[in-house]
C-alpha cells in the first residue's frame, strides 16, 4: 500500500482534505520516535488503496514549534511514497514558500491547489498549467470542502514517479557554496542532499548537529546574511512566477474578515465580547436554567417543578411521558448539554434496570447482582453520563477554532498573558483544559518555547476538566443538601475561579524560579474567518467520542471492578456483604493513608468513615469520574444512602455527610471547609492516568517526575489553605505572610537587587 | 521616510527595508513572509495596545511591538 503524507500551512484545508479522502476510516496512530497523535486513514479508489497521513500544519521546514519538528522529521525520515502539498489558492504567495522548500527534497511531490472554488467565485484567475510548469511538479486544482478534483488528484498522485531529484529556486547569490555543500552530502550518501545543503547554508540548528556538517559550514564561511538572502530569493521567485501564472489577487475574503474583525477585535468591545462568548458556551453546556425564565437565582424561582405540578413524586416520574418531559424541563428549561445528558441517562437507566431484573429473576447470588449493579454498570454508566457535556463543550471549541476566532482571542489576550511570562497562544490549551486535559496537553505543541510549554502543561489540570465537574456539583450539592447553606452553583463557580487563580500563581512562581526565561515570541497568522464545516466538526466529535468510550470501557471499567472487589473482599479473600465493608481491603488502605489528609481536613477528623474520602482521592487517579462513582458505591455500602443511587451523587454525598457528622460530632463550619478542601485538592492534584501519560509524552525527558511532585505539592498546599482559612479565618494572615515570604526573595533575586541564595553559597564556601 | 514597524500608525503602509534581530524570531519572521521588499500595512492594535496586526502578502499577521521593532519600513 502506497503511503502519502499531507503537508501544508495551517488553515489551508488540510484536515478537510484528509477527511474527504479517508472518511470514517481515519484513526489516530502512534509513530516511532515521538509518541504523537498523528491521524492516518485509507483512501480507496477502485481496487487501489492508499495510506494517508495528516501532518501538523507548518509554514516552513525550519522547525520553530515542536509540531513543526514532527512534520519535518516525518517528511525526511519516514518511508513516504509521496507528498501531497496542499496550497491555499486564496493565499498563494505565503503557501508556496513551503512548496519551494519541499521541492528541495528528493521526494515525489504533487501540489493540491485548494479552495479553487472560492478563487473563481471572487473573479480571480489562476493559470494552473503555468504554475505546474514553473514548479516542475503536477498541480491539481481542488476544492476539499466540495470534493471537487479529489479523484484527479489521487490519480495523478498514484502515477507519480518513484524517485525525483530535488530542485531549487535558489541559485543566484550562493551558487558556488550551495554546490560544494551539496556534493559533500552526496558523497556522504545522505538522501535529499540538496535540501540538507540549503539548510546548512541557512545555518539551521538541527542541520548543524549532523556529523561533519559544522566543519563544512565553517569552511564555507558565508560572509553575508545567508538566511535573509535565501528567504528573499524564495519570495522573489514566487512573486515572479505568480505574475507568469497571471494571477489576479483576491481581496474579498480579506474585506469580509475585516468587517467581522472591526467588531470582534474592537478596542473596547473585544474583551466583553470574548467574556460573553465564554459565558454562553459554558451556559449552553452546563446550565439547568437556559433562558433564565426561572429568575437568576434559585431563591426567586417561580416556575413549578414537576413534583409541584403533581406529575412526579420522590419515587420518580408518574409515567413515561413525564420522564421524557423531565429530560427537557424540571422547574426550568435545560441547556442542550444537560438535555443530551438526561437523554443518555434515561437510556442507560433502562438498560441497568433491565439487566438487574433479569439477574434477580434468574436467581443470581447477592454478590453477583452487587458486582454487576453497583460495581460494573453503576461505574461505567456514571462515567458515560458525562460524555454529552464533554462533547458539547468540544463542539463549541471546535467551532471557535475552525472559524478563526480562537486566533483572535490569542491576539486580544496576549498582553495579559505576557505578564505571566506566557504568550497569548497559551490561552488555547488552557481553555481547552476546561473540556479535557488530554487534548489540551497535546495542543501545547503550538507553543514554540519549551519552558512556556512545561509551565502550561503543569497548570492545565487546574482548569477543571469536564470529568471533575461532577465532583464539584456532587460535593457542592451535598453541602447544600446536608447543611442547608449556600448555593451549589456559587460554590461550583467559585471553585473554577480558585483553579484559575491557582494556575496564575503557579505559572508566575515557576516562571520566576525553575522555568525562568524570556517571554516567548508571538508571531502568528490571523486566518480569514470561515464558516466551520459540519462534516469536519462531526468527524472531530466522533474521534473524541470513540476515545472517551474506549477509555470508559477499558481503564475505568477495570478500575471500578477492582474497587468493587477490593471493597467486598477482606485479606482472606472472603466475600463481604455491604454491611461489613469496614473490614475490606480498600477500607484498610484508605484508613492507612487517611492521616495524610489531616492538614486538609478530611483526615483523622472525620472518624471511622473518613477513609471514604481517602479512597475516593485514590480512585480519582485512575480517572476523575471515579471519585463520585466511588462515593456512590461506598455510600450505598455503608448504608449512608438507602435509595437506588443517582448519577449526580448529590444525595449519596449528603447521606455520607450526615452519617459522619452524627458519628464524630464535628463542627459544621469545619466540615464544610474540609469538603471544600476536598474539591480543591482533587482539582489541583495529579490528574487522571490518561492525562499523566499524555503529559509524560509531551514533556521533555526528566521533567515528568518534577511535574508529579509539583501537582502533589500544589494540591496539598491549596487544600490545606482552603481548609484552615475556611475553619479559622484568621489563618488567612498566616498564609499571606507565607506567600509574601516566598514571593519577596524571588522578586528581589530576579530584579537583581538581593540574592538570598548567595548567603547559602557563601556559607558553603566558608566551610 | 524610514520607520520601525512598531512606530507605524494605524492605516500607514510601506515596503520592508530590513529585518534585524537574531535566531528563531528572525527566521520565523522570514518564514511568515516578512522579508525585505515585501509590502506591508499596519492594520490595528490589540485592545490592550499590544500586539499589532499587519497585512502583507495577502494575509493577516500579528506580532508584538517588541518583535515589530526589528523591522524597518520605508513609507
Amino acid at each position: 500500500m502506497k503511503l502519502f503524507a499531507l503537508a501544508g500551512n495551517p488553515n489551508c484545508g488540510k484536515t478537510t482534505l484528509f477527511n474527504a479522502l479517508t472518511g470514517s476510516s481515519a484513526h489516530v496512530g502512534n509513530w516511532p520516535g515521538v509518541t504523537v497523535d498523528k491521524r492516518e486513514g485509507v483512501y480507496k479508489d477502485g481496487g487501489n488503496y492508499f495510506k494517508i497521513v495528516d501532518l501538523p500544519g507548518i509554514y516552513s521546514l525550519s522547525p520553530y514549534t515542536p509540531e513543526e519538528v514532527i512534520s519535518r522529521n516525518f517528511v525526511l525520515n519516514e518511508q513516504v511514497d509521496g507528498i501531497i502539498n496542499i496550497v491555499d489558492a486564496t493565499n498563494l504567495e505565503r503557501n508556496l514558500y513551503l512548496t519551494t522548500q519541499l521541492l528541495e527534497t528528493d521526494l515525489p511531490i504533487i501540489v493540491a491547489l485548494n479552495m479553487m472554488d472560492e478563487v473563481e467565485k471572487s473573479g480571480a484567475v489562476i493559470n494552473v498549467k503555468a504554475l505546474e510548469a514553473a514548479l516542475g511538479v503536477p498541480v491539481v486544482a481542488i476544492s476539499a470542502l466540495k470534493g471537487n478534483g479529489i479523484k484527479e488528484l489521487m490519480k495523478r498522485a498514484a502515477a507519480l514517479a518513484e524517485k525525483r531529484n530535488g530542485s531549487t529556486v535558489l541559485g543566484g547569490v550562493f551558487k558556488a557554496e550551495l554546490d560544494s555543500a551539496r556534493s559533500f552530502y552526496k558523497k556522504a550518501g545522505v538522501s535529499s542532499p540538496l535540501f540538507h545543503a540549503v539548510k546548512l547554508l541557512e545555518g539551521d540548528e538541527l542541520e548543524l548537529e549532523n556529523s561533519g556538517a559544522k566543519a563544512i559550514y565553517d569552511e564555507l564561511s558565508l560572509d553575508c546574511d545567508a538566511e535573509a538572502a535565501i528567504a528573499d530569493e524564495r519570495y522573489k521567485y514566487i512573486t515572479e512566477k505568480l505574475a507568469a501564472a497571471k494571477i489576479k489577487s483576491d481581496s474579498r475574503t480579506l474585506t469580509k474578515s475585516d468587517k467581522i474583525d472591526r467588531i470582534l477585535t474592537h478596542r473596547v468591545w473585544a474583551i466583553p465580547i470574548f467574556l460573553a462568548v465564554m459565558f454562553f458556551i459554558f451556559h449552553l453546556t452546563f446550565s439547568e436554567n437556559l433562558f433564565f425564565l426561572n429568575g437568576f437565582t434559585e431563591n426567586h424561582a417561580w416556575m413549578p417543578t414537576l413534583q409541584e405540578l403533581g406529575l412526579a413524586t420522590d419515587e420518580g416520574a408518574n409515567n413515561f411521558g413525564v420522564e421524557i418531559l423531565a429530560v427537557f424541563y424540571d422547574g426550568a428549561v435545560f441547556s442542550p448539554g444537560v438535555i443530551f445528558t438526561n437523554l443518555l441517562n434515561l437510556v442507560l437507566d433502562r438498560i441497568s434496570d433491565g439487566v438487574l431484573t433479569l439477574m434477580e429473576n434468574g436467581g443470581a447470588a447477592e454478590w453477583a447482582t452487587g458486582l454487576v449493579g453497583d460495581g460494573i454498570l453503576g461505574g461505567i454508566f456514571a462515567v458515560m453520563g458525562f460524555l454529552p457535556q464533554i462533547l458539547t463543550l468540544f463542539l463549541f471549541f471546535s467551532i471557535l477554532e475552525d472559524s478563526g476566532y480562537m486566533a483572535r482571542i490569542a491576539f486580544v489576550l496576549d498582553r495579559i498573558f505576557r505578564r505571566f511570562g506566557l504568550s497569548g497562544r497559551a490561552f488555547m490549551p488552557m481553555i481547552m483544559g476546561f473540556g479535557c486535559s488530554v487534548p489540551a496537553t497535546v495542543n501545547t505543541r503550538t507553543l514554540s518555547d519549551e519552558k512556556e510549554r512545561t509551565a502550561t502543561i503543569r497548570v492545565i489540570p487546574f482548569f477543571s476538566c469536564g470529568a471533575k465537574l461532577p465532583i464539584l456539583t456532587a460535593v457542592a450539592g451535598g453541602i447544600v443538601a446536608a447543611f442547608g447553606v449556600g448555593n451549589a452553583d456559587v460554590i461550583t463557580y467559585g471553585m473554577y475561579v480558585l483553579g484559575v487563580c491557582a494556575a496564575v500563581v503557579c505559572v508566575l512562581l515557576m516562571r520566576g524560579t525553575t522555568l525562568k526565561g524570556e517571554t516567548p515570541p508571538f508571531i502568528m497568522e490571523l486566518p480569514a474567518y470561515r464558516m466551520p464545516s459540519a462534516k469536519n466538526l462531526f468527524l472531530h466529535l466522533w474521534d473524541k467520542a470513540k476515545h472517551f468510550v474506549k477509555k470508559a470501557f477499558t481503564i475505568i471499567f477495570a478500575s471500578t471492578v477492582i474497587i468493587w472487589l477490593f471493597s467486598h473482599l477482606n485479606f482472606n479473600w472472603k466475600f463481604l456483604p455491604d454491611e461489613q465493608m469496614n473490614q475490606s481491603i480498600l477500607a484498610s488502605i484508605g484508613m492507612f493513608i487517611q492521616p495524610l489528609f489531616t492538614p486538609l481536613g478530611f483526615g483523622v477528623q472525620l472518624g471511622q468513615f473518613g477513609w471514604v474520602f481517602a479512597v475516593a482521592a485514590i480512585t480519582g487517579l485512575v480517572a476523575k469520574e471515579n471519585v463520585i462513582a466511588t462515593f456512590t458505591t461506598l455510600a450505598l455500602c455503608i448504608g449512608a444512602y438507602a435509595g437506588e443511587g443517582t448519577e449526580e451523587g448529590v444525595e449519596e454525598l449528603a447521606g455520607l455527610i450526615n452519617v459522619i457528622s452524627a458519628d464524630t460530632g464535628i463542627a459544621r463550619g469545619q466540615f464544610i471547609a474540609a469538603l471544600l478542601a476536598f474539591i480543591a485538592f482533587n482539582m489541583t492534584t495529579i490528574p487522571c492516568f490518561a492525562a499523566c501519560a499524555t503529559a509524560k509524552a509531551e514533556l521533555q525527558k526528566g521533567k515528568f517526575k518534577y511535574t508529579l511532585l509539583f501537582w502533589v505539592a500544589a494540591s496539598f498546599t491549596i487544600g490545606a489553605a482552603v481548609y484552615t482559612v475556611g475553619s479559622w479565618w484568621w489563618t488567612l494572615f498566616i498564609w499571606i505572610a507565607a506567600a509574601a515570604g516566598v514571593a519577596v526573595p524571588v522578586i528581589l533575586r530576579n530584579t537583581g537587587k538581593y540574592d538570598i541564595l548567595k548567603i547559602f553559597k557563601r556559607k558553603k564556601g566558608g566551610k | 521616510m524610514i520607520k520601525n514597524l512598531n512606530e507605524l500608525s494605524v492605516g500607514e503602509s510601506g515596503v520592508i527595508k530590513s529585518v534585524a534581530g537574531a535566531g528563531m524570531v528572525r527566521r520565523r519572521l522570514f518564514d511568515m513572509g516578512v522579508t525585505p521588499g515585501a509590502e506591508i500595512a499596519m492594520k490595528k492594535r490589540a485592545p490592550l495596545g499590544d500586539p499589532i496586526e499587519i497585512t502583507l502578502r495577502g494575509y493577516f499577521l500579528t506580532l508584538r511591538k517588541s518583535e515589530a521593532a526589528c523591522v524597518e519600513v520605508e513609507l
